[in-house]
């Protein structure tokens, strides 16, 4: 077919129609820059909120979980191999929390090409003591270098400095919200005291905020050797293994292999932390509704153009069909002009949306809650983008073709006769 | 005498609305090559009827019809299309050019489609053409910048330049004063006596229809003098 005939036919009957033709683009450029901004900003807070939780999160984590053996005796039993045993009032038994041979583990798990980083840490609980009050508390012994460069641990600190926390001996960074509660401010000395009632003074270098306050109210950070030394024990103690993986979505899988191989709990991400990505991907789902209502919009107007273009231009559909352009060919210019509008709107729709995105990316935005946050988050994603010029391709394609059809079946007969 | 150029063969054609009638009743004609047709008679004959089936653009209808010797009744639409193009020129009582375009674009315009010349070809053509009739000054005008005249010579350049077998005009002069009429009507015989161009026009205007090659008299869906 003669394309570039038919595309000459189409600019011809734009140009003729130019006021319709530049509103009808227009109708596009507003859905698509609206499409654009909403996708940025809301991927941007969606990344944001996620990042709160899975951003601190290890993507598997080691451990061993307070629980009642898995090996009953009775199980064990021969005689009773082949029957359904019920046990009653089961009890958890005294499980060891740090994980055995923990060095070995770490190094091997290192040397996994899957993996981006791997760090110990201790868990423990504890109570925390300035004045009379005594509240309680978690006090995770981590490796602070490790801790930052795979869980972005200094972007949640408000107050002091991590390197500290390697510098002075005996210190500890506390959360914001605790050390709201406990009045205490950065030099200030508390007193920790531990399930098996052993007091010790740390000194507070940090502050230490995640924007979630009940984290924040019972959460602190100390190094490894100093938690190893509240607690009382050796330079091998390790309760938890924190993984982060070059893939997320490997984790649950990933996260079976290691609990079969080190004998120990696994939990991965997901699991963890199911909740959050359904709330990213109902708000993915809004933001992609709204924009396809807005470009809805949009191709009901390039159809009613279409339309009435068609009824207009009868005359030349009649005589372009009378010399020798089939129907297919006149169905041809007139989805091309829509295409063309969708084009010639998509385009400066996806300039609009990125000015209009980074823009907002420019608004202030402070809280409380979100100490790194200083304007709105945005997202400016190339997905989107691709995304937003073909949805634009579509719906106007999709709008232009009943007109199209119609101008293609138009009997020129009928015309010519009835003039 | 080789083949006709346009054979029709006892075609039948009804009209279903309001009720069902018999507007054309076992037509049969032949034209050769070079003559000079005119089809008359009273509105309401079916006289443009005819016309349109033989011009391909109307396919309901009974019968045969061959056009360089080939059947067309069992051609698709994009086929006739095709064959429309390349061997067949129209002109009508109204002018049709696209308001678009220029003069010269409308001339070409069918040429391109056919694209069987390079558009620098196709445009010299389109030239030559709009100098047979003697409006090659307005070659670059707006096609809706000139006058009725003027259209109608437009229109026949264009029903020209593919060098079609045959043009077929319904009512070419039914809009134009008697001083634009001569002047189509001098134009169809040039073209008939120097280019050996073959036409069939449908015509009430019976002076018009005299001076032709042959006269074919339609009354109530038959013809009575061929």
């Amino acid at each position: 077919m003669n394309s570039k005939l038919l595309l000459n036919v189409t600019g011809s009957l734009l140009l003729a129609r130019m006021r319709q033709s530049i509103v009808a683009a227009a109708g596009v450029t507003f859905g698509i820059a609206m499409f654009i901004t909403m996708q940025s900003f809301m991927t941007g807070l969606n990344k944001l909120l996620d990042g709160l939780v899975i951003n601190r999160t290890p993507h598997i984590r080691l451990y061993n979980e307070v629980k009642p053996n898995d090996h009953q005796p009775v199980n064990e039993s021969q005689k009773y191999k082949g029957s359904y045993n019920f046990i009653r009032s089961l009890k958890a038994s005294n499980v060891r929390l740090s994980i055995y041979n923990s060095g070995y583990i770490m190094e091997a798990i290192k040397k996994d090409d899957r993996v981006a980083g791997v760090t110990p840490r201790i868990t423990a609980r504890a109570f925390f003591n300035n004045g009379v009050v005594d509240i309680n508390g978690v006090i995770n012994g981590i490796d602070a270098d490790q801790e930052s460069s795979l869980f972005h641990f200094t972007d949640y600190i408000v107050g002091g400095k991590v390197a500290d926390l390697n510098n002075i001996s005996n210190s500890i960074i506390l959360g914001k919200a605790l050390a709201e509660t406990m009045l205490v401010s950065i030099d200030d000395v508390i007193q920790v005291i531990t399930a098996d009632g052993n007091r010790y003074p740390l000194k507070v270098v940090g502050f230490f905020q995640s924007g979630i306050r009940d984290i924040d109210k019972v959460q602190s950070f100390a190094t490894i050797a100093t938690t190893q030394k509240i607690l009382g024990r050796p330079g091998n103690y390790i309760t938890d293994i924190e993984i982060k993986l070059k893939n997320m979505d490997a984790a649950p899988a990933m996260a079976r292999e290691y609990k079969k191989r080190y004998h120990t709990d696994a939990e991965d991400i997901q699991t963890a932390n199911a909740q959050y990505e359904t709330g990213s991907n109902v708000r993915l789902v809004i933001s992609y509704s709204v924009a396809f209502t807005l470009l809805l919009v949009a191709g009901f107007g390039i159809y009613n153009i279409l339309n009435m273009m068609i009824y207009e231009k009868m005359d030349s559909i009649a005589i372009l069909k009378a010399t020798g352009f089939s129907g297919n060919d006149v169905k041809n210019i007139f989805i091309a002009i829509s295409v063309s509008i969708g084009i010639a709107g998509g385009l400066p729709g996806l300039l609009f949306g990125y000015l209009l995105a980074t823009g907002i990316n420019q608004i202030p935005f402070q809280t409380e809650a979100l100490p790194t946050l200083k304007t709105y988050p945005v997202n400016h994603n190339p997905v989107f983008y691709i995304v937003g010029i073909l949805f634009a391709l579509l719906t106007t394609y999709l709008a232009g073709l009943f007109p199209a059809r119609k101008a293609g079946r138009v009997d020129p007969v009928d015309i010519i006769r009835g003039k | 005498m080789s083949t006709p150029i346009l054979e029709a063969r006892r075609i039948s054609k009804y009209f279903y609305d309001p009720v069902k009638i018999k507007i054309l009743k076992d037509i049969s004609i032949s034209i050769d090559k070079g003559e000079f047709v005119s089809v008359i008679g009273k509105s309401g004959c079916g006289k443009s009827t005819l016309l349109y089936i033989l011009s391909t653009m109307d396919t309901d209808f009974e019968g045969d019809l061959l056009i360089d010797g080939v059947s067309m009744t069992m051609k698709k639409e994009a086929q006739l299309a095709a064959v429309r193009n390349k061997k067949i020129g129209f002109v009508f009582q109204f002018h049709y050019l696209l308001h678009e375009y220029t003069v010269l674009g409308n001339v070409m315009l069918p040429a391109l489609k056919l694209n069987k010349y390079s558009k620098e070809e196709i445009e010299s053509r389109a030239i030559e053409k709009l100098k047979i009739l003697g409006i090659a000054h307005l070659a670059n005008k707006r096609s809706n910048r000139i006058s009725g005249g003027e259209k109608q010579r437009v229109a026949i350049a264009r029903a020209l330049i593919n060098d079609p077998h045959i043009i077929m005009c319904d009512e070419p002069t039914g809009n134009l004063d008697k001083t634009n009429s001569a002047l189509v009507f001098d134009i169809f015989m040039q073209l008939t006596k120097e280019f050996n161009q073959t036409l069939l026009v449908v015509t009430h205007d019976n002076n018009f229809a005299a001076a032709t090659d042959r006269i074919i008299e339609m009354e109530d869906g038959c013809i009575i003098r061929q």
